[in-house]
């Protein structure tokens, strides 16, 4: 009934483009790889674009570290960790990292429009998420360098030396503050390889290492492809390795660590199941949804990419989040009223267009928002597939894009079920006004984040990081330390 | 504990056309209508801020912040509720309220200017035949402490005398205590007083406490023919606040679709300055749509705010900012 | 043994699923003494034998960790117990497999019990140890507990005939999760004893499973499978270790590779827990 009825169109007031300026970014034209203190040409003097997802343009031109690179930082990293950072206390260590916890707020505005230039974000994601989260992860890293004593690990716990960390393109300031700021409050020394498409913030992130002073290659940064972070995994000198990014990806390297004694974590892919049952708070569910699966556009490990929803409300929830995901700002990144940026890459949207596809194929009801999408760059319209089954690809294959797929449920049994039938356990959501069935719901899934009427919350507190073939370590909290410690 | 006898609303009373395959049910006494209220979805306090507080970081630039501008004025109920009210105060109110910037005659008037009800007639006199309503509260307000007779006498009273439109409080002892057959009833009887002149209902959401209340509460007005629910007095601690706003926004939403009946929104208390008008236009393009985005259906109830808006827009046109002291003090 | 009458021997079986069966491949081997006598005739296990250990694994697992700390506490103390009870005749499998005296080998039992009194202890504490209540920025309760990995392989140390098979397999059973153990494959019989003991101290079928055999048969098998999610290296040299290492990534396990001072930390503890954490908002 209805929309006839009051005959009301949503979002018919359109708002003027509010655009960030680009040129807060102040990107240089080249930069060079950030080793011991300093910024320097890589030995092979070879470099790669960065583009703007937006519109394809080329944002500055980043240096392709070459395994002699990686040897250099990897030895700078050790240096300093033998000279300098092992000797330096927890107090110190501490003070360094609220400092650049500081820098990064008092760059915030700088930093959240690289981003977004970078990434392709809209810039209200990384004004009010990404790097105010960044900072917050070094205030609250910093606060436990001197405290190890008391994490729980026993007395005086030790580092474990020089740390490889291997990050990946959704969130890429973000993820080197999950990497960096643990670990150098447990006392380790880091290499950090950014990815590929998007090295801008943490090489921004370098400068402010310098403006902090902090001792000279405590953190190395090396930009590069896929083989600059397979010569980092594979260096003898590097005694850690974090690594945050696809399970392919993941599986290879825990099978070229699985021969050293190389400590690992991995935080790797998922396929999360947002279950509404028929008790939620519906207009709020209806945004955890869309939260869920159109932040980021989708690029985000744990997304609620599946949606299991109980079949007595299955038509009306349906409803309300197609009238919704119908209402999304898709477009320009910069623009303050942009909800849905551009995806990272072209070979992101190839992949995200081919898995869609198969949704098709086999048997999904699409539905795509109308929204309409600039010409150049590369663009993904909001999606929902309705009528999916178990069995389809797009309800068992991570599509890391704005596409949700729709299953219904009966019981809260049968919801638990289909939520965990997938290899991946990253991040489930639960919907219900109930409490005893969503505490009942919470233990029995397979994943290490459960949101409770809510969707894709972080916290430097909050443990982050999966079951199964979603990795193991945690990020995030007193739990995150255990991951740099020889404990 | 006696229930309160709800008398039977048919469609033809109220108005309503409720379609055949409507999921609402005519109500015909309070244990209908208590299910009918926990049949409704909750909300949660957290999400609905969430979104709320979302929704506020929209950013309005250049002909779209003066067209909102512009709407924003003509959604205004220019109000005055004071104890120390004088027809002269309201004159020079109603003065305001026909021509906000007499500078500019592209100003738009406000929607309605709001009194006491003894102030009532004199209002009328003062805007004549003008586009510009009179509303006036009444039932007691802003306690609504009074017998159901007082409550009915005032609203007589008030439309006698000239109001188009009547903004009523409903009984929150009585929704608190769970007697939310009373409140319906009461919001019928007001409704029935009211003859051909609107009736907002006030629902005192800082009151009432909770969204799920304001929900609830926002179903007994719609049900009992509010023709717009409103949040609040002006006169308690806790008045419109966004996420409130937004919760009965979602409420005239879904009657609208369960029902066909298009009821209005008016916020009020402590919306003073221009950036709070825009979020909440931006929060009714969002959830209830265009429908809404009319003195129609959507009013602001204030007095300050009036002028800020008039500075927003004299920047807008001039590029600079301007003294306070460009627009009357009323 | 009386010289007047002829002994009955013993066969030793696997465990799988609360059952004693011989091998499904039908073979067995040869396992003497330390000092190289006879000892017994023990199953050995096939990758059919690991593959059916790992389903009854799988099967009991939900069931272990759904009763409660306090009763997993209760069923692991009563193995205790029933250890105490057949001390003696443990004793004599470990002196005889590790070579050693009467009474060293009376004390290394000992140790073992009260290791076994130890996890029992463990099970309703150790969510208070690895959990927490974290502060989050934000109107939400968001609290972390420690959870299971699910199915653990443990490839049990060769040498340790008795301690180290507790520490290595009762740890992960101690926070929820069920075992499929190799059990030393020079040394079984104490092991396969402690299994026989399981059965009378009301573990559920499939919580341990111990497979008897040729460790270098079956490890692969166990570390590759897919429904294993972490996987014990403490039984193997570190060449075959890299291998199984290797093998684990495939399906991301958690893999341990126990120090020599492993058991004086919780490390055994936390090597196959996964920290699951609750978000719920906070609201009126």
């Amino acid at each position: 009934m209805s929309e006839d009825l009051t005959n009301s169109s949503l979002g018919a007031m359109t708002y003027d483009p509010a655009p960030e300026s680009a040129a807060i970014a102040r990107l240089k034209t080249a930069y060079g790889l950030f080793i011991n203190g300093e910024f320097s040409d890589p030995s092979s003097h070879e470099s790669f674009v960065t583009l703007n997802p937006a519109n394809e343009e080329s944002l500055a031109s980043v240096a392709q570290a070459s395994v002699a690179d990686v040897d250099r930082a990897v030895y700078a990293a050790r240096r300093a960790y033998d000279n300098v950072w092992s000797k330096t206390t927890g107090a110190e260590r501490s003070k360094y990292l609220f400092r650049i916890a500081r820098l990064i707020q008092e760059r915030s505005r700088e930093l959240a429009v690289v981003e977004t230039l970078d990434n392709g974000k809209p810039i209200r994601e990384s004004r009010d998420v990404d790097i105010p989260l960044a900072a917050a992860h070094f205030f609250y890293y910093a606060g436990w360098a001197d405290k190890l004593d008391h994490a729980g690990f026993g007395p005086n716990p030790k580092p474990l030396g020089v740390a490889g960390q291997i990050i990946p393109w959704n969130f890429p300031l973000l993820m080197a503050a999950w990497k960096l700021a643990p670990a150098l409050a447990a006392g380790n020394t880091c290499v950090l390889k950014p990815a590929e498409t998007t090295p801008l913030s943490a090489l921004i992130l370098a400068e402010i290492l310098q403006q902090a002073e902090l001792p000279e290659g405590v953190v190395n940064i090396i930009t590069g492809d896929g083989s600059t972070g397979a010569a980092l995994v594979d260096h003898p000198g590097v005694d850690k390795i974090a690594f945050t990014g696809s399970t392919e990806v993941g599986r290879l390297i825990q099978q070229r660590v699985a021969s050293s004694h190389k400590h690992l974590t991995l935080e790797l892919g998922g396929k999360g199941a947002n279950i509404a049952f028929e008790d939620a708070p519906i207009d709020e569910m209806i945004e955890g949804i869309i939260d869920g699966i159109f932040f980021n556009q989708g690029h985000v490990c744990c997304a609620g990419s599946r949606l299991l929803v109980q079949e007595s409300v299955a038509d009306e929830v349906l409803r309300r989040l197609i009238r919704r995901v119908d209402q999304l700002r898709v477009g320009d990144p910069l623009d303050k009223n942009t909800d849905v940026g551009a995806i990272n890459s072209a070979a992101q949207l190839a992949r995200i267009k081919e898995l869609t596809a198969y949704g098709e194929e086999e048997g999904a009801t699409r539905y795509t928002s109308s929204c309409p999408l600039p010409d150049k760059g590369y663009w993904f319209a909001p999606t929902v597939f309705a009528d999916v089954s178990q069995s389809h690809r797009i309800a068992r294959e991570e599509i890391f894009g704005p596409v949700l797929s729709v299953l219904t449920f009966r019981t809260p049994e049968e919801a638990v079920a289909k939520a965990n039938n997938t290899n991946y356990g990253l991040a489930c959501g639960v919907w219900s006004e109930k409490g005893s069935r969503t505490l009942w719901v919470a233990e029995r899934l397979r994943a290490g984040v459960i949101w409770a009427n809510t969707y894709n919350r972080f916290d430097p507190t909050s443990p982050f990081g999966g079951v199964r073939e979603s990795g193991f370590g945690r990020e995030g909290g007193r739990h995150g330390l255990e991951a740099y410690l020889n404990v | 504990m006696s229930i309160a006898p709800l008398r039977l609303v048919t469609s033809d009373e109220r108005g309503v056309r409720l379609p055949s395959d409507s999921s609402v049910p005519v109500i015909e006494n309070e244990t209908q209508l208590r299910a009918l209220l926990s049949g409704l979805s909750g909300v949660d306090a957290v999400g609905a801020e969430a979104r709320a507080a979302k929704l506020a970081t929209r950013s309005l630039k250049k002909s779209t912040k003066l067209a909102a501008l512009d709407l924003a004025i003509s959604m205004v109920d220019l109000t005055t509720l004071e104890g120390a009210d004088t027809p002269g105060r309201v004159t020079s109110l109603c003065t305001k309220a026909l021509h906000p910037d007499p500078s500019d005659p592209n100003v738009p008037s406000v929607a309605a200017v709001c009194v006491y009800p003894d102030l009532v007639a004199h209002a009328r006199s003062v805007l004549g035949a003008s586009p510009v309503k009179v509303a006036s509260v009444a039932t007691a307000f802003p306690s609504g402490r009074a017998s159901l007779n007082i409550k009915l006498m005032d609203v007589r009273e008030a439309v006698s005398a000239g109001a188009d439109e009547i903004d009523m409080v409903i009984d929150r002892g009585a929704f608190l205590s769970g007697r939310v057959g009373q409140v319906f009833d009461e919001v019928v009887a007001v409704k029935e007083a009211c003859g051909a002149a609107h009736l907002k209902v006030i629902l005192e959401t800082g009151e009432l406490a909770t969204y799920d209340n304001a929900r609830r509460a926002s179903w007994i007005a719609m049900l009992g023919g509010a023709d717009f629910i409103k949040t609040s007095t002006g006169k308690v601690g806790v008045n419109a606040t966004l996420p409130t706003a937004l919760v009965m926004l979602e409420a005239v939403r879904d009657f609208a679709e369960t029902t066909g009946v298009v009821v209005g929104v008016k916020v009020a208390g402590g919306i003073r300055t221009t950036k709070d008008a825009l979020r909440y236009l931006v929060v009714i393009n969002e959830t209830a749509g265009s429908r809404w985005l009319s003195p129609d259906y959507f009013r602001f109830g204030a007095s300050s705010l009036l002028n800020d808006l008039l500075m927003q827009r004299l920047k807008q046109r001039r590029g600079v900012y301007v003294r306070p002291d460009e627009f009357s003090g009323d | 043994m009386s010289e007047d009458r002829l002994d009955v021997r013993k066969t030793y079986k696997l465990l799988i699923n609360g059952a004693f069966p011989r091998s499904e491949s039908g073979r067995s081997y040869e396992v003497t003494t330390a000092k190289g006598e006879f000892l017994a005739n023990v199953a050995q296990g096939s990758r059919k034998d690991v593959r059916d250990a790992v389903v009854a694994a799988r099967g009991a697992q939900s069931k272990w960790w759904g009763q409660s700390a306090y009763n997993r506490g209760q069923v692991i103390y009563r193995l205790a117990e029933m250890a105490e009870s057949r001390r003696d005749e443990l004793a004599e499998h470990v002196r005889l497999a590790e070579g050693l005296s009467s009474k060293k080998a009376q004390v290394c039992v000992s140790r073992a019990i009260d290791r076994i009194v130890w996890y029992a202890g463990w099970t309703d504490k150790i969510a208070q140890i690895l959990g927490s209540s974290n502060p989050v920025a934000g109107p939400f309760f968001n609290f972390s507990v420690p959870v299971p990995s699910g199915v653990v392989g443990v490839l049990c140390e060769q040498e340790s005939s008795l301690e180290t098979f507790v520490n290595a397999v009762l740890a992960p059973i101690a926070v929820g999760n069920t075992v499929v153990a190799v059990a030393s494959e020079k040394r079984p019989t104490p092991a396969v004893l402690l299994g026989e003991m399981t059965a009378t101290a009301d573990f559920p079928a499939g919580l341990l499973n111990i497979v008897t055999g040729f460790t270098g048969e079956v490890a692969p098998t166990l570390a590759s499978h897919e429904d294993v999610d972490g996987i014990d290296l403490g039984g193997v040299d570190e060449e075959f270790a890299n291998e199984l290492a290797q093998l684990a990534a495939g399906s991301i396990k958690r893999v341990l590779r126990p120090g020599p001072n492993e058991d004086a930390s919780l490390r055994r503890l936390r090597a196959f827990v996964e920290t699951s954490t609750v978000w719920h908002t906070i609201g009126q």
